[in-house]
């Protein structure tokens, strides 16, 4: 052992050590942050969620309140089925945009050589989940009691904390888009009206920025070689 | 265990051993399946290794079941974050050095 530390040239030898920090950093990172969330799943879910919008506007607007004004009241049959009509399409969205960020992300991480579901993906899929679902449970609990109002606000504020708290096991700039999201929320909270339209920036514009940014920064063609 | 000369630890001469080291110093708790996942190896060389940080008392195994399978799962002791760090800081040291 002395003999070859002494005979190995010194240059050499740091290259050898510089390899081997690289290669603890390079594990230390892959193994507690899932990096293949792909920024074009962040497109798509923007894109699924603006048409969502689109056509909840249109229902709403179009059928609802055009029946409103042509027979002078709203009759609870009438917004009975259209709760039911927004809850269908909402779920539709969620299931699109979930399924896109899916594939996306499946792509990149084939592509990286990494199996999807590991440690790191398992972990940030739990940590996601738990603000989702105590949301969801909320949200469905206010539609139960008819208060419609804080829908908008509350998924925008349960989202921008999953994302905060998802940061933690994936790329960090995710804690920036969750940031957005909880501000836009607290402030819809004085604009009730208009929580389609926030919805509609929370979900779609931001999710389409940051898609945008994250697809520039970590997964542009060119810095392909570079990728870790 | 130590090369007095460098300070750097022998038993991290080794790349698998080395790698364990560093997925374990960041995580509380991971399997052998997510192990081999993560350094790529097979599944005798990897339980080697495995063997002989823990006969070093650098790494602790927990034998549990998932159902009926077996799941062991691994977490770095006191000793081993110790000799971890010093051996990351003697690299260190020898990459500053030289230079």
């Amino acid at each position: 052992m002395y003999f070859k530390v002494l005979f190995m040239s010194e240059q050499n030898q740091t290259t050898e050590r510089l390899q081997e920090v690289k290669d603890i950093r390079r594990l230390m990172e892959r193994s507690s942050r899932f990096i293949s969330l792909s920024g074009l799943s962040g497109v798509a879910a923007g894109v699924f969620a603006l048409t969502g919008a689109a056509i909840a506007r249109y229902i709403i607007f179009k059928n609802y309140y055009t029946e409103y004004i042509d027979r002078g009241f709203f009759a609870s049959n009438d917004f009975n089925s259209l709760k039911w009509q927004l809850i269908v399409l909402s779920a539709g969205v969620f299931a699109a945009a979930f399924f896109s960020a899916f594939y996306f992300t499946w792509r990149k991480s084939s592509r990286q050589g990494f199996s999807l579901w590991n440690l790191t993906s398992r972990r940030l899929f739990w940590n996601m989940t738990i603000p989702l679902v105590a949301g969801g449970v909320f949200i469905l609990g206010m539609l139960q009691y008819d208060e419609w109002r804080f829908v908008a606000p509350s998924c925008l504020l349960f989202y921008g904390l999953a994302l905060v708290n998802a940061s933690k096991y994936t790329l960090t700039d995710i804690r920036y888009l969750g940031y957005c999201e909880i501000i836009l929320g607290l402030i819809n909270m004085q604009w009730i009206g208009y929580g389609l339209y926030f919805w509609a920036v929370g979900f779609g514009i931001l999710h389409i920025v940051y898609g945008i940014v994250m697809w520039w920064k970590y997964e542009r063609p060119l810095t392909a070689e570079g990728e870790t | 265990m130590k090369n007095p000369i460098t300070g750097l630890n022998k038993i991290f001469d080794n790349r698998i051993r080395l790698g364990v080291m560093s997925v374990l110093a960041v995580n509380d708790e991971v399997s052998f399946n997510d192990l081999k996942q993560m350094l790529e190896v097979t599944d005798g060389n990897l339980a080697t290794h495995l063997v002989s940080l823990e006969e070093n008392g650098y790494i602790k195994v927990h034998k549990g079941f998932i159902g009926r399978k077996t799941n062991t799962t691994y977490s770095v002791t006191k000793n081993g974050e110790k000799a971890f760090s010093e051996h990351i800081a003697a690299l260190e040291n020898m990459i500053k050095g030289v230079r």
